[in-house]
């Protein structure tokens, strides 16, 4: 079975829009589509599910806060209760208005740093990375549309012409 | 056009009356006479708890000066505490904690006899027109609160509304009719919370006790600030900061109604720079007005950030009414342009004033509790030791319930989700300026009783009803304004 994938190329992101939108009514598969910047709304047009990376950011905040009340409580009250300058170490909650600035701050840095790894790892995108750009010219000023061809390669292209693609091509993928 | 519906008014009535019958019933059942307050704490002294409240006020003329000793008191037990520890090392624990207690208890005495040589008669006496002030001023006190709450909510909301005028917001022009309606609650609820200034000053109550010239006399640091802190200088404040907001809230309008039947965009341009010059104005007359109202209660106290934490108190309290009006209206069909997205962008001011409104409480609270200078910090301890549910509960209400609610963007677009998240946001902002308010005027004497529930009660029915009467009298949507288009299209 040969993997051959269209490559429809626009020069607009309205053109796109509506070529995705017929596409979709078409039941035609977008594998992907590359475009030089976001394009509002693309993921809608495509059906793509919404993100679950604010979740993940809550979790990772409940993540830090628990880090940080459970590092000062046992630093501060449970492993050396010190009398540092009057302060009251005799329980948590007593010395806690000392503490919240670093609970804040750990609470924002587990959710911040945590989630912008998970991003990276769903992502696939590491230093030394290899770019997987299909063509150079989506970096700059065209979007490209992939679909893969099921035996039905002069439906497609025809198909995709008359979506306003300036140019449609016809790539065997390994 | 907007009806006012039937039901909405005849509940605004019942609200009124039952409110004023309230406030009849709070004034008529305060203490006269010292008589009356003697036999109330012997009734309560039989109870069981009156001799703890007893001891916990101790004894002084003013609540203020109450405060004052009793931190020292506790600043004293400290300092005893601290010392047996250390020299406990051979003695067991047990005889310990009784030593501390006996010396605890004889200190607060030995001062006072000390400096003013009381006999125990003349005590017993001080105690009891203490306890008279402050019941007395109970009635008074939840007036105010009630009063200066739903004052400062529409102010919160012309504040609101000027900003998206000044921001040439594109999501709101929508809903200026809605702001302007609420709005139009403050001149009304200026003149009232101007009468009880004026009542204030003319004796009728013990609120500030700044006012009261015995108490200037025998107090240092009050009759220090008497060059601000004097009746007439204090009242023409007031005089000109409500004028102030009010003829921008009435010019506002004016111009808003008369861009509708305009062919160019004079009174747009005019609306924005009366709305820039209003914001300057509103800034500093509300940081005045902070230090005027509410921390003037408190004569002997200072804190430079309050003005910005009553700001953000009553800041989001407006926008959460905003957000509910625009429900109920949207809910009753009248709001044809208005979607989930307005919706959406509110419940996120919500969120964040929220949050904004927890960062100045705390930084307030945490600067002084942490350096825990007696003078500053006296605030915070009458607050804790006799307000600790309110005091914590606010925090609660204000911060924790709206962050874990309002984070969820589903949520901020369905209707039941913010209306309760609303309730408890006003609900929690209405204790805010309680405690803001009744621990100088009250002190130890507060509950949530018939006068405050009845006050609130009767300014919600007038609210409610100035309100949706101002929102009949002009379409409910702005015809000519540059950016209604914008804003009837607003998607998020």
């Amino acid at each position: 079975m040969s993997n051959k994938v269209i490559y429809a190329i626009y020069n607009d992101d309205d053109i796109l829009m509506d070529a995705v939108k017929k596409t979709r009514a078409a039941h035609h598969h977008i594998e992907e589509v590359f475009t030089p910047f976001p394009v509002h709304g693309l993921d809608k047009a495509m059906g793509i599910a919404p993100t679950r990376l604010a979740i993940c950011a809550f979790l990772y905040g409940c993540v830090g806060i628990s880090v940080a009340t459970a590092m000062m409580n046992y630093i501060m009250i449970q492993d050396w209760p010190q009398d540092i300058g009057g302060k009251p170490s005799f329980s948590y909650i007593e010395n806690m208005p000392a503490f919240v600035p670093i609970m804040f701050e750990l609470t924002v840095f587990f959710a911040a740093h945590l989630m912008v790894i998970t991003f990276y790892m769903r992502s696939k995108l590491w230093p030394f990375k290899e770019a997987e750009n299909p063509d150079v010219r989506t970096t700059d000023d065209h979007f490209l549309m992939e679909v893969a061809v099921h035996d039905n390669e002069e439906e497609l292209i025809s198909f995709f012409q008359s979506t306003g693609a300036v140019e449609v091509k016809v790539i065997d993928k390994h | 056009m907007y009806t006012f519906s039937s039901k909405l008014k005849t509940l605004s009535f019942i609200l009124m009356a039952v409110g004023i019958l309230g406030i009849g019933y709070g004034f008529l059942t305060a203490p006269k006479d010292i008589q009356e307050v003697e036999k109330l704490l012997a009734a309560e002294s039989h109870g069981g708890h009156g001799e703890v409240k007893h001891e916990a006020t101790s004894t002084s003329t003013s609540s203020h000066d109450g405060e004052s000793d009793h931190s020292e008191a506790t600043e004293e037990k400290k300092i005893v505490e601290s010392a047996t520890v250390v020299g406990s090392s051979s003695d067991s624990s047990k005889v310990d904690s009784t030593d501390v207690v006996e010396e605890t208890q004889v200190v607060p005495v030995v001062k006072k006899e000390g400096g003013h040589e009381l006999t125990a008669e003349e005590e017993h006496n001080e105690h009891l027109n203490h306890v008279l002030h402050q019941l007395q001023n109970k009635p008074w006190s939840a007036l105010y609160v009630a009063c200066i709450f739903f004052m400062l909510i529409s102010l919160g909301v012309l504040v609101f509304y000027a900003i998206q005028q000044v921001a040439q917001a594109g999501w709101s022009p929508v809903l200026f009719r809605v702001m302007q309606g609420i709005t139009s609650y403050l001149p009304v609820g200026s003149i009232i919370f101007f009468v009880i200034l004026i009542l204030c000053g003319l004796h009728f109550n013990h609120i500030f006790i700044w006012l009261d010239p015995e108490v200037v006399a025998s107090d240092k640091l009050i009759a220090n600030k008497a060059g601000y802190l004097n009746f007439p200088f204090w009242i023409i404040r007031a005089a000109i900061f409500l004028t102030g907001w009010s003829l921008y809230q009435y010019f506002s309008r004016k111009n808003c109604l008369a861009q509708d039947e305009e062919n160019d965009n004079t009174f747009y341009k005019k609306n924005f720079n009366i709305s820039a010059m209003f914001l300057v104005f509103f800034i500093v007359s509300e940081s005045i007005m902070s230090w005027d109202w509410i921390m003037s209660i408190d004569p002997h106290w200072f804190s430079t950030l309050f003005g910005w934490y009553v700001f953000a108190s009553f800041f989001v309290s407006g926008i959460t009414v905003i957000a509910l009006v625009t429900l109920y209206l949207k809910s009753r069909g009248y709001l044809e342009y208005v979607n989930t997205s307005h919706i959406h962008d509110l419940a996120k001011f919500m969120f964040g004033l929220s949050v904004f409104w927890t960062y100045l409480w705390f930084s307030q609270f945490m600067l002084i509790w942490y350096a825990n200078i007696p003078e500053e910090v006296t605030y915070f301890i009458t607050r804790i030791e006799l307000y600790n549910l309110p005091f914590f509960g606010a925090v609660v209400m204000n911060f924790l319930f709206p962050l874990l609610i309002l984070i969820n963007t589903d949520f901020k677009r369905i209707t039941w989700v913010l209306v309760m998240a609303g309730i408890v946001i006003l609900a929690g902002h209405y204790i805010d300026f309680f405690n803001m308010i009744m621990p100088g005027t009250v002190g130890d004497r507060w509950f949530i009783g018939i006068p405050e529930i009845a006050s609130v009660l009767f300014f919600l029915g007038l609210f409610i009803y100035i309100v949706f009467t101002a929102l009949t009298k002009a379409p409910l949507l702005a015809k000519r304004n540059p950016f209604i288009e914008e804003s009837k299209h607003f998607h998020y």
